[in-house]
C-alpha cells in the first residue's frame, strides 16, 4: 500500500512524499543498545525478550564485538508464559543474579520487548519495585525497545525519555543549555568548547556519561536536539517545562552554523562574537569537505529508511556536496522536529515514509544512484546487483555531527565510490 | 527466564531461514514483528551472501494486534507468492507471532494458493536455531517426496546416495560437500541430491532416488535420514568423517552400504606425517577445551587426541538435544560433560581447566581473549571470518589438513618454546609478547589466568611461578594448589613448587 501526498514548506513549496505500509527492513529499537551501553559507563540493559532479541542485539551490529557487555536478556521460557512461573519473582531473581554479577552498575534499564508487551509484563511496575530494593546503589528504569512500537533510532529515544521523566526538577532560575541525543564523547568536548566561546556556560548533556552525571531540567533548560529521532524525548522534556530551540542537526559545516546559532540567539550572543567563535572550525569543516566535493559532486543518492538521520544527511549532501537526492526515505518523518531541515530540502528529492521494501527495491534499481544508504540485510545484494552501498548503521556508530567531523562524514559516502574506482576486479 | 549474555543458537525460525536461504525457488512467509528483519544480515553480512534470503515478514505492528495481524499475514502471503512465484512455501511464526495464535498454517490453507505451502510449527519459547533447521527440512522432506519411487537393488558398481544436511550459515559446509562429493564420487558411487543446500523442491520429490544417505550434520539431517530409513529403506552414515581415521570410517561404512569393493587404499592427508614429524613433538599433552555444536566437539576431541597428541581437560555442547552423545564421549576422555548453553557457565568452565588452547565457537573466542589462550573455531556460530574465500573444509581428508594448520597456527611452535621458558626475564622475550608468526599480539595473558584460590602461595613461590612461561603457568599452579590441597599444606613455598612438579611431570 502506498500513497503519494505532498507536504508543504513554509515558504509553500511543495515536498512529495511517499508514504508507505508494507514490509519494512529496519531493525526494532533494541539496536539502540548497541551504542547507548558504552555510552552511559555505568548503566545496564536489560532486555527482557526471547532468543530472537537477545539474537538481535548480538548481531545487529555485524559482529560480535564486545567481551564484557554491558547489555543481556532476561529470556522468557515456556514456564514463564504458561504461568507456571511468576514472571515478576523470575525476573528479580535474574536482576539479582546480573547486580551480584556486576557490583559497578549503577543504572538499570529494563527494556521492553514484543514478547512482553504482548503478554503485558509490567516493566514500569517491575522498574518501581526493583528500584525500591537497590536505591540508593542503582537506579531501575524502564522504556520500551519492541518492534511492534519502535523502529531503530527510536530506542535511544526510549531510553532518554525515561530518563528525562525520571529527573528532579532543577530549580536553579539560570538558563541553561542541553543537548539532547547521544554522541561521541569527543563530539561532546568539541560542542562543550564552542559554547563555551560563545558565551554559554552552563551546557550539559544527555544522556550524561555516568548514572550519576545526568543533568538536572526544568523551566529554565534550554534544549537543542543533537539527534532528530527523539520525538519522546522531547516531549517529556516538554512536560518538565524545559523549552525547545529549534534548528536544524548539526551535520556538516552548515547545519552546525545554524545549530550553534539557534542557540546563541537564545542567549542572545551578538553576531560579530558567533563568527569569531566559530569562524576557524567552521572554515576547517569547508576545507574538509573541499576534497570529497570532487568524488560526491552531482552524484546521485537514494536513502532506505533506518536511522532517521535521512532528512538532515541528505540535506548535508545535496547543499554543501552538490549531490542529487532521488529517494531520501526515513522511518518516519517527525515534520514538527525538523522542519527547518525541510526548509533547505525543498525542490530536491522526493520523501518517503514508512516502507514496503520490494516496492522500494524496485524504485531503487529503476533510479539506479550512484549511491545507495541502506541497511545490513540489503547492502550486498544490491552491490550484487551493480549499486554501491553504504551501510546506514555505520552512520550511527562513527561520530559525524560538529565541524570537525563534517569531513569524516563526506568521507563515509565517499569511501565506497572511491574504493570501486580503485578495485580492477 | 534465563539470564543470556550471548546465545549460542538463535530462535527456531531461523533454523528455518538456514534451511529455506540453502535451497532453491522456495519462499518462507514469516509472521513476524519488524525488528525480526535483523536476520536478514546473518546471511548477507556474515554469509557474505549476495541475494536477500527467501523471506518475506510480515512485519506487524502494535496498532494491528487485537485486529488485523491475519489480514497482514494474508496480504504478505498472497503478494510474495504474486512477486516471487516460488515452486515452495513455508509459513511460520516468529515469537511475538506466536503469542497472538494467529496461525498462518490455517491462514495459508483457507487462501489455497496454487503451490504446496508447508506450514511449521516453530516453538520459540522452547526450542532453538538446530531444532528449527531440522524440523523445517523433516516437513519439508515429508511433505514433498515422492513415496511411490522405488529403487532396485544397487546396480553393481555404482550405487546412489543423497548428500543430508549443509544449509546456509553452516560452518564450512559448502566445501565439506564438495570435499564429500569428491570422495564418494572416487568411491564410485553417484549422487542423487543434496540437501537442503541447492536444492529445489523438484529436487526433494526425487530423494528416493537413493540407495542410501550421507548424514553430515546429524543435528540437522538426522530425523529426516531416520523417516526416510522407514520410509525408503535407506540406511545412513553414522561417522561423521571429520580427521583422517574418522574419515577411514567413513569410507569404510559407505563400501558396506553401497556394497562397494575394496579400491586402492586412499592416503590423501598430510596430517599424519605432520602430526609424526618431530617438530610435533611440542603438541603432546598440551591441554586443550572443546566446546561446540555436539558433533563437532565430539569429532574435535577425538582429533586433538588421536591425530595430534593434545589432552581433552574439558568437552561440552550447547545442543542439548544430543548431550548423551557428548556424555559418552566425555567419559572415554576421563572430563565431565559440560552440556550448557549459558555462555557464563562455559567461561566458568574454562577457567577452571587452565588450557593451553580453546577449540570452540566465536563465543569462547570471547572467553580466550580474556583469558590470554589461544583459540581456534570448530563450530557454528561463527564470525564473518570464518568464512573464507579459500577452500577450507572440515571433513574429509582435505579438512584434516585445514584442521591441523588451523589448531596449531595460535600455538607457540617449536623450539621458540623453550627459548621463552628459558629466557624468562629477557624484556623482549615476556608473556605479552606472544608467538613470533603472529604479529599484532596485543593482550597481556599474565594478568588474566591468576585465579583466586584457596591456598596461599609464599611471595618467593609466587615469583618462582611467574618465571615459568605463560603458556604452561596455568597448569602448574594448578598442579602446585592440588598438590598442596591433597596434603592439607596451607601455604606454597618454593619447594612446594618443585615438589609438585616432581610428582606430575613437565
Ligand atoms: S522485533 Fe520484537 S521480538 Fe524481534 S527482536 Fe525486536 S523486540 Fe525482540
Amino acid at each position: 500500500m502506498s500513497t503519494l501526498i505532498s507536504t508543504e514548506d513554509r515558504e509553500g513549496r511543495s515536498l512529495p512524499v511517499i508514504r508507505e505500509r508494507g514490509q519494512r527492513e529496519v531493525f526494532c529499537g533494541l539496536t539502540s543498545i548497541v551504542w547507548l551501553h558504552r555510552k552511559i559507563q555505568d548503566a545496564f540493559f536489560l532486555v527482557v525478550g526471547s532468543r530472537t532479541c537477545a539474537h538481535l542485539i548480538q548481531s545487529a551490529a555485524g559482529v560480535m564485538i564486545f567481551a564484557e557487555p554491558r547489555f543481556a536478556t532476561a529470556i522468557l521460557e515456556d514456564r514463564d508464559l504458561a504461568g507456571l512461573a511468576d514472571a515478576n519473582d523470575e525476573l528479580d531473581a535474574v536482576v539479582d543474579r546480573l547486580l551480584s554479577r556486576r557490583p559497578d552498575i549503577k543504572m538499570l534499564f529494563l527494556v521492553g520487548s514484543c514478547p512482553s508487551e504482548v503478554i503485558k509484563l509490567d516493566l514500569a511496575v517491575a522498574a518501581k519495585r526493583l528500584s525500591k530494593r537497590f536505591l540508593p546503589k542503582v537506579r531501575v528504569l524502564n522504556y520500551s525497545g519492541s518492534g511492534i512500537e519502535t523502529t531503530f533510532t527510536q530506542g535511544e529515544d526510549g531510553c532518554l525519555a525515561a530518563l528525562v521523566a525520571d529527573t528532579a526538577a532543577s530549580k536553579t532560575a539560570k538558563p541553561s543549555l542541553l543537548v539532547v541525543g547521544a554522541l561521541a564523547d569527543i563530539v561532546e568536548d568539541q560542542f562543550g568548547r564552542l559554547f563555551k566561546a560563545l558565551g554559554i556556560d552552563d551546557v550539559k548533556f544527555l544522556p550524561g556519561r555516568t548514572a550519576g552525571t545526568q543533568p538536572e531540567i526544568g523551566p529554565n533548560t534550554h534544549y537543542l536536539l543533537a539527534q532528530p529521532f527523539l520525538r519522546d524525548t522531547a516531549r517529556a522534556l516538554d512536560e518538565l517545562g524545559a523549552q525547545r530551540i529549534d534548528a536544524p542537526f548539526p551535520i556538516g559545516a552548515e547545519g552546525t552554523t545554524e545549530w550553534l546559532r539557534a542557540a546563541a540567539n537564545i542567549w542572545g550572543v551578538d553576531e560579530a562574537r558567533f563568527e569569531r567563535a566559530i569562524e576557524l572550525p567552521r572554515s576547517r569543516a569547508e576545507k574538509s569537505l573541499v576534497r570529497y566535493r570532487e568524488t560526491l559532486q552531482d552524484k546521485s543518492i537514494f536513502f532506505f529508511p533506518d536511522s532517521q538521520l535521512e532528512v538532515p544527511l541528505a540535506r548535508f549532501l545535496s547543499r554543501e556536496l552538490g549531490m542529487q537526492l532521488l529517494e531520501v526515505g526515513t522511518p518516519y518523518l517527525h515534520q514538527d522536529l525538523i522542519e527547518k531541515e525541510l526548509d533547505f530540502l525543498a525542490d530536491t528529492a522526493t520523501l518517503s515514509e514508512g516502507q514496503d521494501v520490494d516496492a522500494q527495491l524496485d524504485r531503487c534499481l529503476e533510479a539506479q544512484p550512484d549511491i545507495t544508504v541502506c541497511g545490513l540485510g540489503l547492502a550486498n545484494p544490491l552491490e550484487a546487483k551493480g549499486l554501491v552501498t553504504k551501510w546506514s548503521i555505520e552512520l550511527m556508530f562513527s561520530p559525524i555531527q560538529g565541524f570537525d567531523q563534517a569531513g569524516d562524514a563526506a568521507e563515509l559516502f565517499a569511501r565506497p565510490l572511491i574504493r570501486k574506482r580503485r578495485l580492477a576486479v | 527466564m534465563k539470564l543470556t549474555v550471548w546465545t549460542y543458537e538463535g530462535p527456531p525460525h531461523v533454523g528455518a531461514m538456514r534451511v529455506a536461504t540453502a535451497m532453491d525457488d522456495v519462499h518462507f512467509v514469516l509472521h513476524a514483528p519488524q525488528g525480526d528483519t535483523y536476520a536478514d544480515l546473518l546471511f548477507t553480512m556474515i554469509e557474505r551472501r549476495s541475494e536477500r534470503p527467501p523471506v518475506a515478514y510480515t512485519t506487524f505492528e502494535a496498532r494491528d494486534l487485537g485486529g488485523d495481524t491475519a489480514n497482514v499475514f494474508k496480504k504478505t502471503l498472497n503478494e510474495a507468492h504474486d512477486r516471487f512465484d516460488p515452486d515452495l512455501i513455508l509459513v511460520g511464526a516468529s515469537c511475538t507471532a506466536e503469542l497472538i495464535q494467529d496461525d498462518p498454517g490455517g491462514l495459508a490453507k483457507r487462501i489455497g494458493l496454487p503451490v504446496p505451502v508447508v506450514p511449521l510449527e516453530l516453538p520459540s519459547f522452547s526450542k532453538k536455531e538446530h531444532w528449527g533447521a531440522s524440523e523445517t527440512f523433516y516437513q519439508i522432506v515429508r511433505n514433498l517426496a515422492d513415496r511411490t519411487v522405488r529403487r532396485a537393488k544397487p546396480v553393481r558398481g555404482r550405487p546412489r546416495c543423497n548428500i543430508l544436511g549443509p544449509t546456509a550459515l553452516g560452518f564450512r559446509h559448502r566445501d565439506d560437500v564438495s570435499e564429500i562429493a569428491g570422495l564418494l564420487s572416487y568411491l564410485g558411487v553417484d549422487l542423487n541430491i543434496v540437501a537442503p543446500l541447492h536444492a529445489s523442491p523438484a529436487d526433494i520429490k526425487q530423494i528416493g532416488h537413493a540407495d542410501f544417505n550421507v548424514v553430515l550434520y546429524p543435528e540437522i539431517a538426522e530425523t529426516t535420514a531416520r523417516w526416510l530409513e522407514k520410509t525408503f529403506g535407506q540406511p545412513y552414515t553414522k561417522t561423521i568423517p571429520i580427521g583422517v581415521g574418522a574419515t577411514r570410517e567413513f569410507i569404510q561404512e559407505v563400501r558396506e552400504l553401497g556394497n562397494l569393493l575394496e579400491t586402492e587404499d586412499l592416503d590423501q592427508s598430510n596430517l599424519p606425517w605432520w602430526s609424526n614429524s618431530v617438530d610435533s613433538t611440542y603438541f603432546t599433552g598440551k591441554r586443550v577445551f572443546i566446546f561446540g555444536d555436539a558433533t563437532h566437539a565430539i569429532a574435535a576431541a577425538r582429533v586433538a587426541t588421536e591425530e595430534i597428541g593434545f589432552e581433552v581437560v574439558g568437552l561440552g555442547c550447547y545442543n542439548r538435544e544430543f548431550a548423551r552423545d557428548v556424555r559418552d564421549a566425555a567419559k572415554k576422555y576421563g572430563v565431565e560433560a559440560l552440556i550448557t548453553d549459558d555462555y557464563l557457565e562455559v567461561e566458568d568452565a574454562i577457567s577452571k581447566a587452565q588450557p593451553e588452547l580453546i577449540l570452540g565457537t566465536q563465543m569462547e573466542r570471547h572467553i580466550a581473549k580474556r583469558l590470554g589462550v589461544p583459540c581456534a573455531t570448530i563450530a557454528a556460530p561463527v564470525h564473518v571470518h570464518d568464512y573464507p574465500a579459500r577452500y577450507s573444509p572440515q571433513m574429509g581428508f582435505e579438512g584434516a589438513n585445514v584442521i591441523f594448520d588451523t589448531w596449531i597456527h595460535p600455538l607457540l611452535m617449536g623450539l621458540e618454546e623453550h627459548l621463552l621458558g628459558m629466557f624468562r626475564e629477557d624484556f623482549e622475550f615476556n608473556d605479552a609478547a606472544g608467538p613470533s608468526h603472529i604479529s599484532g599480539h596485543a593482550e597481556s595473558p599474565a594478568t588474566v589466568t591468576e585465579l583466586p584460590t584457596s591456598v596461599g602461595w609464599a611471595p618467593e613461590a609466587e615469583a618462582e611461578l611467574r618465571k615459568v612461561p605463560f603458556f604452561v603457568r596455568g597448569k602448574a599452579r594448578k598442579n602446585t594448589e592440588q598438590f598442596a590441597r591433597e596434603r592439607h599444606l596451607d601455604t606454597i613455598s618454593l619447594d612446594t613448587l618443585y615438589e609438585a612438579k616432581a610428582h606430575y611431570g613437565r
